[in-house]
């Protein structure tokens, strides 16, 4: 059904620069995560200083996101946890309501949370490891019980990158509820901008140099995929009749643009390097390319979720 | 006669538009007994009107909907201000308690809906969701608010203080079986006097399975600014799709970071 509704006689919640803050750093603490894993499980051995640079970038990330929840909520802000624990007289108890977005959206980033901390953990320990002069190769978390409990994180990383856009649709707003892409929208341009983060460290990490190629590579795929997902978007508003609602944010729609443009060029620049690893000139002018597209990138995922929450609002 | 409220009966309003004539009493009825400070006086240009819409200081609202053509009509043909006092319409499937993460937003013994304003802690997901734009945040409290159909006057036996204001009866207040036969009396009174444009709305379950606030209009509802019946719909309609769309974007996004990540004899 692409017809949604057509008529919108609602108030606007107000969820701006707080919200749009939390949006961004959910999607890269959930995209940094799942790329991070995949690095780990599917990659090259020499991709797994890239996947720990991936762990940490998810949990600084995720940071972020319940202090900008928190002070969101403005004067109620001590109140928080009551999207937790249900502090009705006689109906007292956990608070989890599997058609509510929010609700769901808040159990999965306390999950998450543990998952990201863990794994940033483990991450900071392997690292430590590697410095020493007797490195113990062996992983804390290792063998079928770390790729059990990276996979667990991961589809729960990919839920919170994904999630922010299915709670802007369970509403009545328009646009918002005029649509059911934004969840794969948003997931496509957090995995983007996780991507582009990622590559983005490894300007700090020199063993991390080995993934920039693939990291770029997989940007590339992430943006095709969102370029089809912000048509598929834009041809249900048009039908719904709210898309004149989002023309004066055009400068951010065009900035999101550049950014998927900014993948798109540097995975097929990137694709033809293939680095193996070593410091040469042509990886070196890659890692200064990549300074310039991660930022235009994880703009345009900044940009994309303005232009989305702005417009309704 | 008074309406004997008990718990475990259903009550609302039934809220007869073609006798409101715009006094506003029922706008300070509501602020006085609700004790709502009200919002700084605005001169809002627009009619009589200057409270100009629902929101945390005002659960009630008069509107005046100008309907006058801009041509010259013929002689008793003209139409003039329509005038609605506006309310929280307690929805049966109310989407303010379907979004709402917390459960501070209930549905009381009387069957009306009730924001605990303990219990909210101002997440604003009920006013993203609400179709009737009736939920508003009080900055001052960090809650949402919006009418409470005077629960406390309920629990004591008395009728809401708005259509106990009211000196049309325009508002009515009672169980919503009565409520439900007065509404169909009179529209068929309407009709019967040459008044077809006279209409119901929320009397049925085609508006979110029934309003226990509900109206007899002069025109269709969305003159009124309120959703027709192919309109009305629930924010949880968008979960199945939004999540399927999700789903499908990551089961890609992991073979597309499959595709870029995997090895490929480079070693």
């Amino acid at each position: 059904m692409i017809y949604l509704a057509a008529e919108h006689f609602v108030r606007a919640p107000q969820w701006t620069w707080y919200i749009l803050g939390y949006f961004f750093f959910a999607g890269l603490t959930g995209g940094s995560y799942a790329l991070a894993t995949l690095l780990r499980l599917v990659g090259d051995a020499r991709d797994e200083a890239a996947a720990r640079a991936g762990f940490y970038a998810s949990f600084v990330s995720l940071l972020f996101c319940p202090l900008l929840l928190t002070i969101d909520l403005g004067a109620s802000w001590s109140k928080f946890w009551h999207m937790l624990i249900d502090i009705t007289p006689g109906d007292q108890g956990l608070n989890f309501k599997y058609w509510s977005p929010m609700s769901v959206g808040v159990w999965a980033l306390l999950v998450f949370g543990a998952f990201a901390a863990v794994s940033a953990f483990e991450a900071f320990v392997l690292d430590r490891r590697d410095r020493s002069v007797a490195g113990d190769p062996s992983r804390p978390i290792g063998g079928v019980l770390g790729g059990a409990f990276n996979i667990v994180g991961g589809v729960l990383a990919l839920f919170i990158a994904s999630y922010t856009g299915v709670l802007l649709s369970v509403s009545n707003q328009p646009i918002w509820s005029d649509t059911w892409m934004l969840g794969g929208l948003f997931l496509a341009s957090g995995l983007s901008g996780s991507a582009a983060l990622i590559a983005l460290l490894t300007r700090y990490r020199v063993d991390a140099v080995f993934s920039l190629g693939r990291l770029h590579e997989a940007d590339g795929y992430f943006s095709i995929l969102e370029l089809v997902l912000l048509v598929a978007f834009f041809i249900t508003i048009g039908a719904a009749g709210t898309v004149g609602l989002t023309l004066p944010y055009l400068p951010l729609w065009l900035l999101a643009l550049v950014g998927i443009g900014a993948s798109l060029v540097a995975a097929r620049g990137h694709m033809r390097i293939r680095p193996t690893g070593g410091e040469s000139a042509v990886v070196a002018r890659a890692r200064t390319d990549t300074l310039v597209v991660s930022i235009l990138v994880l703009l345009g995922v900044l940009s994309l979720r303005a232009a989305v929450i702005f417009s309704a609002q | 006669m008074a309406t004997k409220i008990e718990p475990g009966k259903s009550y609302g309003f039934f809220t007869d538009t073609s006798i409101c004539i715009g006094c506003k009493a029922c706008e300070v009825a509501c602020k006085e007994w609700n004790q709502l400070e009200g919002n700084e006086p605005k001169f809002l240009a627009d009619s009589y009107d200057n409270t100009g819409q629902l929101d945390a200081q005002n659960w009630r609202h008069v509107k005046f909907i100008d309907d006058v053509p801009a041509q010259t009509v013929d002689a008793g043909n003209g139409k003039a201000w329509l005038m609605m006092s506006d309310v929280c319409k307690h929805c049966k499937h109310a989407s303010c308690m379907d979004v709402c993460p917390t459960g501070a937003i209930i549905r009381t013994e009387f069957d009306t809906v009730f924001i605990q304003q303990d219990v909210c802690n101002g997440c604003r997901n009920c006013v993203a969701a609400c179709p009737y734009s009736v939920i508003a945040m009080n900055p001052k409290t960090g809650t949402a608010h919006k009418c409470t159909l005077c629960y406390d006057r309920l629990q004591g036996g008395l009728e809401p203080a708005c259509a106990k204001a009211c000196p049309t009866q325009s508002i009515q207040f009672g169980l919503l079986g009565d409520l439900h036969t007065a509404a169909d009396n009179r529209l068929a009174s309407l009709h019967s006097q040459g008044i077809t444009q006279a209409q119901l709305y929320g009397r049925d379950d085609a508006v979110y399975g029934g309003l226990n606030a509900f109206f007899l209009l002069m025109d269709k509802p969305e003159t009124y600014g309120l959703p027709n019946a192919d309109n009305a719909k629930l924010p949880t309609r968008n979960n199945v799709g939004g999540y399927l769309a999700a789903l499908v974007t990551g089961v890609l996004g992991v073979i597309a970071g499959i595709v870029a990540f995997r090895r490929r004899g480079t070693s």
